[in-house]
């Protein structure tokens, strides 16, 4: 296998006492679309800050591009487009204007800048906005001004941090056709996200991190084919039957998980499972069937406590 | 590219979006020299001129001196902190530009040539404006504006080394409120410090903007008597502003540094 584009080796990330990043290991190869997933706090954005090399590294090693995020920083992010969690466009500058700034910090030349920004403006389906100002703009608008800015230098790899976190869903399928497109012509995607269907849409290769350590790795499929059987059944009971709910599905051997509102059950044949509720004698109130998805990997693996 | 071409960058994103908001700005710059020259100089001035010929120049012409070391005080206070704040903190475009190849010592390095080039615009119309008023020849008007400059880079600086390291705003206008409001008033802008209780004088040796009043009114104002200007050598106000300049750009490089960089 060729070099890893960026590879990570007991990673690690101390603030004081508190552990964000725990001696993780990681190799994401060039062409590929890479996530990190895992709920809010579970290291993602401290791994995304030192692979960007704003973060100085604690403990472990790193290397993008081969090089060494400490010494060789600006070298690292000459080929870096970065697209943060929250946009810090320039509120004062016009669309593309943005877009120019960010090429000069680039060292490109004005004219290769403008001929670009043409480019990356219909790419961002922004070009009849090209010269109004960015703060009226809609959230989705400036996520992918946002994104066309961290183009504009032709990046070897790309970092988008939880790109489509607060957009509304058309927001977000137009965010996602883009970044598949980006993706089709050979760029490496690095993408946090907590939203499995993202993963699902756009990973190549994911892994789950929960509480500053990689819990488990592999392609969306194969994490799901790892993590929970094909189907799940949703089951719901009236309130005062919950509390017994344990007991009586114990034939189950633990591929279910009790909430407080309803139960689930993970099995390969959701008709059988069926069957057998009602040989048991027990009859839900609504059952709901559908395939697992890589929600369900992420809740078995985190948990449902809740996060704040 | 080297530090200095990427300061440049990041003075031209600047300038780029000063296109927008110069108007207003130009106008304060106007305002403000015709309203202070107009209250303190020929108001106040003539109450002052006709009880004493102590300080040996006009009133007015004493004043706008010391104006203009004061102008660039405030002007440049305020731009190392409301500025350096909403790039760290409201804004927070300076986390976006260190993701490129700029540093944060390239922009605090940026910041300090553009809050220059502001302020000499501003300094020269507030030097043409004295001329306009009778406070001073052309000549000795535009010989203050390079000493007044370095007064203002000198605050922009420290003001920024500052900022970096606060939490929020509050701390600014408190920085407003207990340093650079008594600095305004008792550094030798309005009346010369000989006029202070003697533990007062000392202490004003010590603060920056006194040095900044002293440098211009040596330099625009040669020949000035000892009523207007202590016989401190020159070279020790150019000395303290340059020493303060320094050190805060390079603190200022390496606490923003610390900050957009946990």
């Amino acid at each position: 296998m060729a070099e890893p584009l960026v590879q990570a080796r007991g990673l690690t990330k101390r603030f004081d006492d508190f552990v964000a990043v725990d001696a993780i290991d990681f190799d994401i190869a060039k062409g590929e679309a890479f996530g990190f997933l895992g709920p809010n706090g579970a290291g993602k954005t401290s791994t995304m800050k030192m692979i960007t090399t704003v973060s100085p590294i604690t403990e472990g090693k790193l290397t993008v591009f081969g090089l060494d995020p400490d010494a060789q920083g600006r070298q690292i992010r000459q080929h870096l487009g970065v697209v943060p969690q929250e946009d810090n466009l320039d509120l004062e500058l016009t669309v593309s204007e943005n877009l120019y700034v960010y090429g000069r910090y680039h060292d490109m030349h004005r004219a290769d800048i403008k001929a670009r920004i043409v480019d990356l403006l219909e790419f961002a389906q922004l070009s009849d906005r090209a010269d109004s100002p960015v703060e009226p703009l809609s959230g989705g608008m400036k996520r992918r001004l946002t994104i066309a800015r961290a183009l504009i230098n032709d990046p070897d790899l790309v970092i988008l941090d939880e790109p489509t976190t607060g957009l509304d869903p058309q927001a977000r399928h137009l965010l996602w056709d883009r970044l598949y497109r980006l993706k089709k012509e050979g760029a490496t995607l690095i993408i946090t996200t907590h939203y499995m269907d993202e993963a699902e849409q756009l990973c190549d290769r994911l892994v789950v991190m929960d509480k500053g350590k990689i819990v488990a790795e592999g392609s969306p499929r194969q994490l799901i084919a790892q993590y929970a059987p094909r189907e799940v059944v949703e089951l719901r009971f009236p309130e005062e039957l919950m509390g017994a709910m344990a007991s009586r599905l114990d034939w189950l051997e633990g591929n279910t998980e009790i909430l407080a509102d309803r139960v689930i059950v993970y099995t390969d044949d959701a008709e059988d499972t069926q069957h057998q509720l009602t040989e048991h004698g027990i009859h839900p109130e609504q059952v709901l069937v559908r395939r697992s998805s890589l929600e369900d990997v992420f809740l078995k693996l985190t948990g449902r406590r809740l996060i704040d | 590219m080297t530090s200095l071409t990427r300061s440049w960058r990041w003075v031209e994103g600047e300038a780029i979006g000063y296109r927008r908001v110069w108007r207003g700005t130009v106008i304060s710059s106007f305002v403000n020299p015709v309203l202070f020259l107009s209250a303190m100089g020929l108001g106040l001035g003539t109450l002052v001129d006709s009880s004493t010929d102590d300080l040996g120049v006009p009133y007015l012409t004493f004043v706008a001196t010391g104006l203009m070391a004061a102008t660039a005080m405030q002007t440049s206070a305020g731009e190392g902190a409301f500025p350096v704040m909403a790039g760290i903190k409201w804004r927070k475009e300076f986390h976006g530009a260190i993701t490129t190849p700029l540093s944060p010592t390239d922009i605090v390095r940026g910041k300090m040539i553009w809050g220059s080039i502001r302020l000499t615009f501003v300094l020269t119309v507030f030097a043409l404006i004295s001329v306009i008023f009778g406070a001073l020849d052309l000549g000795p008007a535009l010989l203050a504006v390079p000493p007044a400059v370095l007064t203002g880079l000198a605050f922009q600086a420290s003001v920024t080394a500052f900022t970096v390291t606060r939490e929020n705003e509050v701390s600014l206008s408190t920085l407003f409120r207990f340093g650079i409001i008594p600095l305004f008033l008792f550094s030798g802008t309005f009346f010369p410090i000989s006029q202070l209780p003697d533990p007062l004088q000392v202490a004003a040796y010590f603060t920056p903007l006194f040095h900044g009043v002293e440098l211009v009114r040596k330099v625009s104002l040669p020949g000035a008597g000892a009523s207007i200007v202590t016989p401190l050598p020159i070279w020790v106000n150019v000395v303290y502003l340059v020493a303060m300049a320094a050190a805060g750009i390079f603190l200022g490089s390496r606490w923003l540094d610390r900050r957009l960089k946990p």
